[in-house]
């Protein structure tokens, strides 16, 4: 993720986040550049897994704490509130909602995703902590849906976010939700969900196909 | 509502007035005249409310209609006014003075058709589209579904049948 540097255009960045002069307490000027200066630049990096018994452990400790960013698109995220109601109660699965992406570890991205919306996932995806899950739910995420020719909806979400579980359906009740959760749990035990370490090794090709279709970035590369 | 047709037949150059049905009436003319009739409407005859107010693409006859639908509350009276402007540097008179959210349905216009409306508050803002380079997406030379298959990586597989003949097939194999 060195060998290409993207350029954002000034006139896509908020104006406080321009280059710009500011008047230091002893009357210096100092020259600010936000998006170099106030971020971090770094690059994700690949983590190897614990040994033996260590990464078993640590893998159904993850299993067993599943926090959801609560962070809705489209219509699936109207199946995510009866989830979380006594009816179908995840709870009982330690599946739980965080409201801010530091302190959750799964994203459910819950149906189609405009690229404005697609700009708002990645921004979260990239905030949040390792090691971090993605669920697509429905079938606008697999393939497109009944979007799949709109001029404003992606039509495939694992070429912008690495997916671990799909949960097809057009929309998945809470029960198939369930069971998705399910199947994270088991993909962590057997520590295959990799996704963020995927999402690391090959983040030249998820920026690619991510600056292809939103052309007014207007935030870093990555977004600690 | 014909006592108001024929009180505004007076005044301005109207044609085709058309009875819809569900109780609206339509009525054509020309753009310069919108502004001084609308204003008229809403001033004089209780037209209060803009219901709607959208834009049609004929693009055979190269021009954009646009449709003000009035409502007046106390006579529960719909009104249509049809206006036809040219599709090459297509630009109206905003009418956000009279009405704000008008400014809104303007600024939809403006990314979507197209249509500009000079004065009219953020109408040059993105809208719902952020960053988009291509001709407005309602029009109707846009071709959608091309875009898409060149911008967002269809997954391969995915098909069309013909409903009537594919629920032969399923259900009288035989016939």
């Amino acid at each position: 993720m060195s060998e290409k540097k993207y350029t954002t255009d000034e006139k896509f960045l908020a104006p406080e986040n321009r280059p710009h002069t500011v008047i230091g307490p002893t009357g210096e000027e100092i020259h600010v550049d936000p998006l170099n200066d106030y971020f971090c630049q770094d690059m994700p990096k690949v983590q190897s897994p614990h040994t033996g018994i260590v990464e078993k452990f640590l893998n159904w400790a993850r299993a067993e704490s599943l926090w959801v960013l609560a962070y809705g698109t489209g219509c699936g995220s109207i199946e995510l509130p009866p989830l979380f109601s006594p009816r179908f109660d995840a709870y009982r699965f330690g599946v739980m909602m965080r409201p801010t992406p530091r302190q959750s570890g799964v994203i459910i991205i819950s149906g189609y995703l405009a690229v404005k919306t697609l700009k708002r996932a990645i921004r979260s995806y990239e905030q949040m902590q390792n090691p971090k899950y993605v669920i697509a739910l429905g079938s606008c995420t697999i393939n497109g849906g009944m979007y799949w020719d709109s001029y404003n909806t992606i039509n495939r979400l694992d070429h912008y976010l690495p997916v671990d579980v799909y949960i097809a359906g057009c929309m998945p009740r809470p029960e198939a939700i369930l069971a998705g959760f399910g199947k994270l749990k088991e993909l962590i035990k057997s520590g295959n969900a990799e996704g963020a370490n995927q999402y690391a090794e090959n983040l030249q090709w998820y920026k690619d196909n991510q600056h292809k279709i939103i052309k007014d970035w207007n935030m870093p590369t990555y977004n600690w | 509502m014909n006592e108001l047709i024929s009180h505004i037949k007076e005044r301005f150059p109207i044609s085709d007035v058309v009875d819809a049905p569900g109780g609206a009436t339509f009525i054509t003319l020309e753009a310069a005249k919108l502004v001084p009739l609308i204003t008229s409407l809403k001033t004089n005859h209780g037209f209060s409310v803009l219901v709607i107010f959208t834009a049609v693409d004929w693009l055979e006859d190269g021009k954009f209609q646009l449709t003000y639908i009035v409502n007046n509350p106390k006579e529960k009276q719909d009104l249509g006014i049809r206006v036809f402007i040219d599709r090459e540097n297509a630009e109206m008179e905003s009418i956000h003075h009279l009405w704000h959210h008008a400014a809104t349905f303007q600024r939809e216009m403006k990314e979507m058709f197209g249509i500009d409306f000079p004065g009219s508050p953020g109408v040059d803002d993105p809208f719902m589209l952020e960053g988009w380079d291509n001709i407005p997406p309602m029009r109707r030379d846009f071709d959608t579904k091309k875009y898409a298959e060149e911008t967002y990586f269809p997954r391969p597989g995915r098909g069309t049948n013909d409903p009537a003949t594919y629920m032969k097939q399923k259900l009288y194999p035989d016939e």
